[in-house]
């Protein structure tokens, strides 16, 4: 079993886990329908390294992981309280 | 058996292949360049040269002829979805399978089993009622039947009540077939190329040429290529290329797997399928079990196998046929699907110019092949949207009007 490193509960078997796809900023709410629309259904659906959102099941617990596509090495995880002070700084 | 074919394959009376000779050199010009060699795109090449009179064409591979998704689905062909337009699609695409051996001249192996997708809860009833009832309206054969009547007609299947999830009743599919998929590509291959078509496999598309927003041909790895038409088909990789034409798709790129167990007798003549269960299973013609279940549970650019989903499908699996506890899994193998927010395909025009789009074909691709290749040569050769595939055209994500296929394979009820 593939085993990923859970942020709040160490290393887990990947079916506890849930992918939640891509992380994206949602467009501002006064945005046309199509920038909306794109915003819900459109994917970069990226082949390479992807940070993306997952989802430990058990403790419903959210967290990021970026992960390669291609070979499904799961390079790391962070918090989404370290990700986004990282990507701020 | 060797001598045998030792004895056919040195007999002169029987010619080579046209479909594997190679191409060494390509055109200047082509009025359509299809990208991917697999049914979808070998399909549309014969359609566009039999029905349209288009036949300057070249088909482009990066691999070879019916390598990708066309090789690795589980050869299930059936009409009996949910949504109208769905229905009216799949519907014709039997109807163009069941003539299809006769057209192309070359056996399909096309064999109708029957398809029972099987109910174990309430809700499953019901989804199974709607479905027969649309199925009825567009005159296609669907029917519910009771829990003794699955039974009657599929002695094969495990009815106890002692098991976690009984049969309750199924909605019974009688026109649902097997075929052989290879031979379909093969087929469409030697159709197209015989009224003039081009196949090129090992040849990479690696850019899109365009003059403002319009396409003119494709850069590849043996130089480039100018076309009046370009149309892509290439399951699994759609975003890749699309992002090479300039835009993007409402497709998430996720495994499916399947797997055949060593091959045994005739024990099961028909599809079975369940939606609650995440589980189809049909014996081929040289008695392999070959069985399948739901995409995997992330997405990734890969077709490696694992353990999880085996485990997985064969919990289920043997509450239904206890019997396959004894067999062995003798080969596994994964594709890389295109899934769709609405489990339906993205069909026909996109929006740059003289660029046409096969897509979003998820767990539903297979069954498809000759409707799809069929109205996208029309697609192509009229410059239109046909009406049959206006419901599934890449604009319905702007505009809120989405298929919701609840039908599809890999969904629930």
């Amino acid at each position: 079993m593939k085993i990923m490193h859970c942020p709040l509960n160490g290393p887990r078997n990947i079916d506890e886990f849930v992918w939640m796809g891509d992380v994206k900023s949602a467009p501002e709410p006064t945005c046309s329908d199509r920038e909306w629309t794109s915003y819900l259904f459109i994917e970069d659906n990226l082949a390479g390294e992807v940070d993306e959102w997952w989802l430990h099941a058990p403790s419903n617990y959210w967290f990021i992981a970026r992960r390669n596509r291609i070979t499904d090495k799961i390079l790391w995880t962070r918090s989404p309280a370290d990700y986004f002070s990282e990507r701020k700084s | 058996m060797p001598l045998a074919l030792l004895k056919y394959g040195l007999n002169p009376g029987f010619r080579d292949a046209p479909q594997l000779r190679w191409q060494p050199e390509f055109k200047s010009n082509y009025d359509v360049i299809i990208i991917g060699a697999g049914g979808h795109g070998l399909a549309t090449a014969f359609y566009l040269a039999s029905r349209h009179g288009v036949s300057n064409i070249a088909v482009l591979d990066k691999a070879w002829l019916g390598g990708g998704n066309t090789a690795r689905n589980t050869t299930i062909i059936r009409a009996n979805y949910l949504t109208p337009e769905g229905v009216a699609f799949y519907k014709e695409s039997v109807e163009l399978f069941r003539g299809l051996s006769e057209e192309v001249d070359i056996n399909i192996m096309y064999s109708e089993r029957g398809h029972f997708t099987l109910a174990h809860t309430d809700a499953a009833m019901r989804t199974a009622r709607w479905r027969a009832e649309v199925n009825k309206h567009l005159g296609v054969d669907s029917e519910v039947i009771d829990a003794d009547e699955v039974g009657r007609l599929c002695p094969t299947l495990n009815m106890s009540e002692e098991v976690r999830y009984p049969v309750l009743g199924a909605l019974y599919h009688p026109p649902g077939a097997l075929a052989r998929h290879d031979a379909v590509a093969w087929g469409y291959a030697k159709g197209a190329m015989a009224r003039g078509v081009e196949v090129h496999p090992g040849t990479e598309v690696t850019g899109i040429l365009k003059e403002g927003n319009r396409a003119i041909g494709v850069e590849t790895d043996r130089g480039p290529i100018y076309a009046g038409k370009i149309v892509q088909a290439v399951a699994g990789s759609s975003s890749r290329v699309s992002a090479l034409a300039g835009f993007r798709l409402p497709i998430k790129t996720i495994p499916l797997q399947a797997c055949v167990s060593e091959p045994v007798k005739p024990v099961l003549d028909q599809i079975v399928v369940s939606g609650s269960l995440h589980v189809y299973i049909s014996q081929s013609a040289r008695g392999e079990m070959v069985m399948g279940g739901s995409t995997d549970p992330y997405g990734l650019y890969g077709s490696r196998s694992t353990l999880d989903f085996k485990e997985g499908l064969m919990a289920h699996m043997l509450e239904l046929f206890p019997f396959m506890a004894e067999l062995r899994v003798l080969r596994q193998w994964g594709g890389i699907a295109d899934m769709t927010p609405d489990f339906s395909p993205v069909m026909g025009l996109t929006p740059v110019e003289n660029y046409y789009i096969d897509s979003g074909w998820g767990t539903w691709g297979f069954k498809a092949t000759p409707v799809c290749g069929f109205r996208m040569a029309e697609c192509v050769a009229t410059g239109r949207q046909p009406d049959l595939l206006k419901p599934f055209a890449l604009d319905r994500f702007h505009n809120f009007d989405l298929v919701g296929e609840k039908g599809a394979a890999s969904v629930g009820h």
